[in-house]
């Protein structure tokens, strides 16, 4: 099982929720964050007086999926969410040692 | 549907024509006494409820233009000192403004001190009201009201997010009391400035530059936000909410046209009429041009439109209009009202070069542009001379300023007017009242 996390632009959540549900992805958990990465914040003007904005908005989405999964899943959020401009995101993949479904007490691929 | 909305149209403007063709001749007989001060008194009713609005316009604006964590304080004071001018101006504003010929010093005090506000009796006849010639007493009294309201409500944005609430409400009754209707009655009280030639239509200066300069002593005497000026930079600390700041600015642009076109103080006639109606437009242009110069500005100067400073040119229009709503061509109401625009998109940084911390831009919007409508009187307005108009401005300045810097120095060195450091950080809906503005929603 893998376990995945995707920081993405927020303009891109519903192309990646829309792939996502098309490879028939049973559920994903999706966090509003903020933070920066190589993009750093950026700069704006109020009232005549500039100011960096330290944090960018991003939108963290998590999902469980069996093993053979990984990869298509990987590539749909990947094309889901490209641009191609600075500030796209980064995905991660972690393993998963245990899944446990909370109402019925099922464990791992069954639970997720 | 289109078309008959245009049948509706065509026909109701038949109707109308037809209407005007038959009453016209009856209409044209001379308005009686009666009439008049009945109209008189209508308009400053009318001009008194939309100057109220106002009240609300400045704290929509006021609650926009703060951070979250003081809004519920700033709709408190803007409440509380809207209240509270309504008895400070009864209990010795109105009288003191208003001696109506009777001087304890010539031309500078009202012998009418301390005296208590009064209306005519109930169910009052032409024979027993104050002056059949001009309107009912209690009509003039509520517009008057309302101004000296909203000379109270300017101070509140500039001394936002820092000042304690209660030495800012007795600095704001003794405002309402004492200090306002006392400048005043130098002018709309047939006073010394009135009687060397100063102009002030509705109070560029008399209104809006008083508010100006109490705000500017308050700030200086105050100090700045913590955190706003840093190593000679300034911090901006964007607004919470601009739909509020904007929903505020639309309602102050509404209301001026109470402000101004009351201003007339006559609509008994056709030329008062068609004055009050000039005057509408004019307040209408200068609006709209201060805007779009603040617009235009803005992009060029920042690379992006600030909303933030288009409303403030919106604002800085009308009070640059507000000194002389009437004899400008709308061509020359929208380039006094653009002139305004420019002065809030320079002074705005400006202040902020000289730490002079105002959170919502009433300095420049009041206090500048308030003195440059009150220059721009000699334009288009044969009777004003810039000599007097400069004298006026210097006096009404020079007294407010003093006056004011007194006051909030007399209640810094006593009770204080500023929350400590660590109340500010946290915010002063929490440290002045413990009720957040969105209780729900995480800081």
């Amino acid at each position: 099982m893998k376990y995945i996390i995707a920081i993405i632009q927020p303009s891109k959540l519903d192309a990646v929720r829309d792939a996502l549900s098309e490879l028939g992805m049973a559920g994903i958990t999706v966090s509003e964050v903020q933070g920066y990465g190589r993009q750093k914040g950026k700069k704006e003007i109020y009232r005549g007086a500039e100011y960096e904005i330290h944090f960018l908005p991003k939108i963290k989405i998590e999902i469980a999926i069996p093993a053979k999964m990984e990869k298509q899943t990987i590539e749909a959020i990947k094309t889901a969410s490209h641009t191609g401009r600075i500030g796209d995101g980064k995905l991660f993949v972690i393993d998963i040692q245990h899944a446990i479904r909370i109402r019925t007490g099922e464990t791992d691929e069954s639970a997720i | 549907m289109e078309q008959i909305m245009k049948f509706i149209g065509k026909s109701s403007v038949i109707f109308i024509a037809a209407l005007s063709a038959t009453v016209s001749p009856a209409m044209a007989q001379t308005v009686s006494t009666d009439e008049v001060f009945i109209l008189n008194s209508l308009l400053f009713l009318m001009s008194g409820f939309l100057v109220m609005f106002m009240a609300c316009g400045f704290c929509m604006l006021e609650a926009g233009l703060v951070r979250g964590k003081n809004t519920t304080t700033q709709l408190t004071k803007n409440v509380a000192l809207f209240s509270l001018a309504a008895i400070g101006y009864y209990l010795v504003g109105y009288n003191l403004m208003y001696p109506l010929g009777d001087w304890a010093y010539d031309g500078v005090f009202s012998a009418l001190f301390p005296a208590v506000a009064v209306m005519e009796p109930v169910g009052v006849g032409a024979d027993g009201v104050d002056d059949l010639s001009y309107a009912t007493t209690a009509s003039d009294y509520f517009f008057q009201l309302m101004f000296c309201a909203a000379t109270a409500s300017i101070v509140s944005g500039t001394v936002a997010e820092r000042i304690k609430l209660w030495p800012f409400l007795i600095f704001t009754l003794i405002l309402t009391a004492v200090i306002y209707p006392l400048q005043a009655s130098w002018k709309w009280g047939g006073g010394f400035l009135d009687a060397a030639g100063f102009l002030d239509f509705a109070g560029s200066s008399v209104v809006h530059s008083v508010g100006g300069w109490a705000a500017l002593a308050g700030a200086l005497i105050l100090g700045p936000r913590f955190g706003k000026y840093k190593d000679g930079r300034t911090v901006p600390m964007p607004g919470a909410n601009l739909p509020l700041a904007t929903l505020g600015t639309f309602i102050l642009w509404l209301g001026w046209f109470g402000f101004n076109g009351g201003s007339q103080l006559a609509m008994g006639s056709i030329s008062d009429v068609a004055d009050v109606s000039r005057i509408f437009v004019n307040t209408n242009a200068a609006a709209a041009m201060g805007a779009v110069v603040a617009l235009v500005l803005t992009q060029i100067l920042y690379g992006k439109v600030d909303l933030t400073m288009v409303l403030n040119g919106a604002l800085a229009g009308l009070v640059s209009i507000t000194a002389e709503p009437l004899t400008p061509s709308i061509a020359m109401a929208s380039l006094i009202g653009g002139i305004g625009g420019v002065i809030v998109v320079l002074a705005v940084p400006l202040l902020d070069k000289l730490q002079i911390d105002d959170v919502v831009g009433a300095i420049p919007v009041h206090l500048i542009a308030g003195i440059w409508g009150t220059i721009a009187v000699t334009f288009t307005n044969s009777d004003a001379s810039l000599g007097t108009q400069i004298y006026g401005i210097i006096v009404i300045g020079a007294f407010t300023f003093i006056a004011s810097s007194a006051l909030w120095f007399a209640l810094a060195k006593t009770i204080g007017i500023r929350v400590p450091e660590e109340d500010e950080l946290m915010g002063l809906d929490k440290s002045e009242l413990g009720m957040d503005a969105y209780p729900e929603f995480s800081q």
